[in-house]
């Protein structure tokens, strides 16, 4: 069995077409780099802005890689062929923004289900809607999180930069093949569309991670088992005369369906959270700035937390223990350490490009006697330093 | 408290056999599909190594899924097709087969059955045309008869339905044969052309469902249901001479489109070699 792109004939062509080096170029582009680097051979997406250039740069770079570019007729054929393509070895991935993601929660289930490792890109923009199509927005943090019907883990990843966005789709390639499991990241409409220096790397600089294949025929038998204890079944690829069973409705180890008996969907469900839960160090990341002797956090994620540092820096300058915490992987959202940091400031300023949907989780994590506090934006325009700033100051 | 399976079917072998009995009602001309389907793999002798099944969801969706003993995948509501698609990219040279229902592959997954005719993909997909929706309970489909009864048209049903195999001919496909699971030895023909075509097939079984539709239009004995498709089966080579008057309410059967076209997967690997040669990335050693 095979995954694609793992080949040693892959990192000639990458080596090849790709010279490390410095770049000026579109969040888009330095993502869709990234995907190749990670090993994507398989794109299957439906345009939709502000994510286009990222289909834009796979249908153009795929081919050379020996890859295939899908142009589905919608969003939701999208996810279904990368299903499809990911149970016969392909690393996968769609990007797309908010109508689009909506229309892909359903089989966003199924891959959580059927535990099949894809990555999924939704550029954020404004909504609800259509809103402002072409403005960028945080306002999907949730969505992400519980788009789709019924108990589910989910892992999301959200850079704040290009370059970020580069390194971060490959991280969400390596959890999403370890863990066998899609997962989201929570690009935006802003950051998609900046020019900026992105950096790339040699590409045997890069670690990249595969998922595990059965180890023998019993392993290939029980598809959803758990024989390493870590939560994560060994996949066996379709094509490999296993004759493996593949279902969306509640299944028993082998995958033949039980939707009758409570035990097997209770046993199936929780190992799915449990292997997200357990797995915690595969995937957990934030930033942190000054939070050493904060007495003021700044929590923000995305496009934000560059602003927000802006402003931390600034305050700083001006005298004022602020910190800053920028939850990378925001779900599951690094709560732990937020608890920790909660419990030794006076004020914490979440800040994020829409109404209020981060400090949600943030809240949870805080005592009483902490302030809480949005810093909100929505109509397209990012939140400045200034901005953050000025709340800054105001429970300084 | 299994139930005891009569062995001796000499297809069984090529059955989950943990998956039987069947779920299907007593009647259901899903078996005749199964049977059928299991007839033209054994006649072209195909590996079901060589077999990766799709279906979606629907008493139709459950026929190869988990029934046939291949790779099988049982998607979502109408995306069965999609799935395939990322599958056959996959596995090129594997059979990709779709078995599942009207209501799933026609209605909600209507846009994914025309644009796959359209690419000309090569998948198989054996639609069962049962009228109904049998699996929710009965409710009016896009292939319900004009004037039938659901459970959703208690007073009649007041829509036209949609002509599959037409739609799906005139979409691209390379193959595309309609007969009733009363014409079974077409049927089987039709299914081992259909996996022998190279590009887009679809096969549409006109398939009794005696419980859900039959039953509310006056016919539910299964036999019943099949005298009714041999009564108003029409050769489709007669029907060209027919009036739309006359072809009100009849079934035509046979071949509609059995022709060449340059298929999906193929292409694309095509376009793949172009760029990598173009672009002077084939070979072993160059310099790097
Ligand atoms: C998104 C979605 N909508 C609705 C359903 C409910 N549903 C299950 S089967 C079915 C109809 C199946 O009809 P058909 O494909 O004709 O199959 P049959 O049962 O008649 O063989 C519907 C509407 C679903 N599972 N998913
Ligand atoms: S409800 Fe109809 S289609 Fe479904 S199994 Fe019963 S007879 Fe067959």
């Amino acid at each position: 069995m095979i995954i694609r792109g793992d080949e040693p004939e892959q990192i000639r062509l990458i080596k090849k077409l790709y010279k490390p080096g410095n770049y000026f170029m579109q969040g888009n582009e330095a993502l869709s780099y990234g995907a190749l680097f990670a090993g994507c051979r398989f794109y299957a997406g439906y345009p939709i802005t502000p994510s286009s250039e990222i289909a834009e740069t796979m249908a153009r770079e795929l081919p050379k890689l020996g890859g295939y570019y899908l142009q589905m007729e919608d969003e939701i054929g999208s996810i279904a062929a990368m299903v499809g393509a990911s149970w016969t070895g392909f690393k996968v991935m769609t990007a797309t923004a908010g109508p689009g993601f909506s229309l892909m929660q359903e089989n966003l289930g199924y891959a959580v289900m059927t535990e099949t490792p894809l990555v999924l890109v939704d550029v954020q923009r404004s909504g609800p809607s259509t809103g402002q199509a072409t403005k960028g927005a945080q306002g999907d943090f949730f969505q992400a999180r519980w788009g789709t019907h019924g108990d589910h883990p989910i892992v999301a990843l959200s850079p704040t930069s290009g370059q970020d966005a580069f390194w971060e789709v490959i991280r969400a390639f390596n959890i999403a093949e370890r863990l066998r499991t899609p997962v989201v990241v929570l690009f935006d409409g802003v950051l998609a569309h900046t020019r900026e220096l992105v950096k790339i790397p040699d590409v045997e600089e890069v670690e990249i991670t595969y998922r595990k294949l059965p180890a023998n025929e019993e392993e290939a038998k029980l598809p959803f088992g758990d024989p390493h204890g870590d939560g994560v079944p060994p996949m066996p690829l379709f094509g490999h005369g296993y004759f493996t069973h593949v279902t969306g409705s509640t299944h028993k180890e082998n995958g033949l369906r039980d939707v009758y008996t409570p035990e097997v969907h209770d046993k199936l469900v929780r190992r799915i959270h449990r292997k997200i839960e357990q797995n915690r160090h595969v995937y957990e990341k934030y930033e942190e700035h000054f939070t050493d002797d904060a007495e003021i956090l700044v929590v923000s994620w995305g496009v934000t937390a560059r602003p927000a540092l802006g402003a931390v820096l600034k305050a700083r300058e001006e005298g004022i223990k602020a910190g800053l915490f920028v939850p990378k992987t925001v779900h599951p959202f690094p709560g732990e350490r937020m608890r920790e940091l909660g419990k030794k400031v006076r004020a914490v300023l979440v800040a994020e490009m829409n109404l209020g949907q981060m400090i949600i989780e943030v809240e949870r994590y805080l005592n009483d006697d902490v302030l809480l506090k949005g810093v909100n934006k929505i109509g397209g325009v990012p939140l400045t330093v200034e901005e953050i700033l000025r709340e800054i100051r105001g429970v300084a | 408290m299994a139930k005891e399976i009569y062995s001796k079917y000499p297809l069984i072998k090529y059955l989950r056999k943990e998956a039987l009995p069947t779920a299907l009602c007593p009647g259901c001309g899903g078996g005749t599909v199964l049977n059928a389907f299991a007839n033209a793999v054994d006649q072209l002798k195909i590996d079901p190594k060589d077999l990766v099944v799709v279906s979606g969801i629907g008493c139709s969706a459950w026929i190869a899924s988990p029934y046939f003993l291949a790779d099988t995948l049982h998607t979502t509501h109408g995306r069965a097709i999609a799935f395939a698609t990322g599958v056959k990219v996959g596995l090129p040279d594997k059979k990709v087969v779709v078995i599942s229902g009207d209501g799933d592959l026609a209605s909600i997954g209507g846009n994914h059955l025309i644009h796959a005719a359209r690419r000309n993909i090569d998948i198989t997909v054996i639609l069962v045309n049962n009228f109904i929706y049998g699996m929710t309970g009965g409710q009016v489909a896009p292939t319900t008869p004009f004037g039938a009864k659901t459970t959703t048209s208690p007073y009649r049903n007041i829509e036209h339905p949609l002509q599959i195999s037409e739609t799906v001919a005139a979409a691209g496909a390379s193959y595309v044969a309609r007969w009733t699971t009363a014409h079974v030895y077409q049927l089987i023909e039709s299914i081992k052309k259909a996996l022998q075509v190279k590009g887009f097939s679809l096969v549409e079984v006109i398939s009794q469902c005696p419980v859900q539709f039959g039953r509310r239009n006056q016919m539910k004995e299964p036999a019943e249901m099949l005298r009714w498709y041999l009564k108003n089966s029409v050769p489709i080579s007669k029907a060209k001479n027919m009036s739309p008057e006359e072809l009100e309410g009849k079934f035509v059967i046979g071949e509609f489109v059995n022709r060449e076209r340059p298929e999906f997967v193929t292409e694309l690997n095509k376009l793949i070699d172009e760029v990598q040669e173009h672009f002077g990335l084939k070979g072993e050693s160059d310099g790097v």
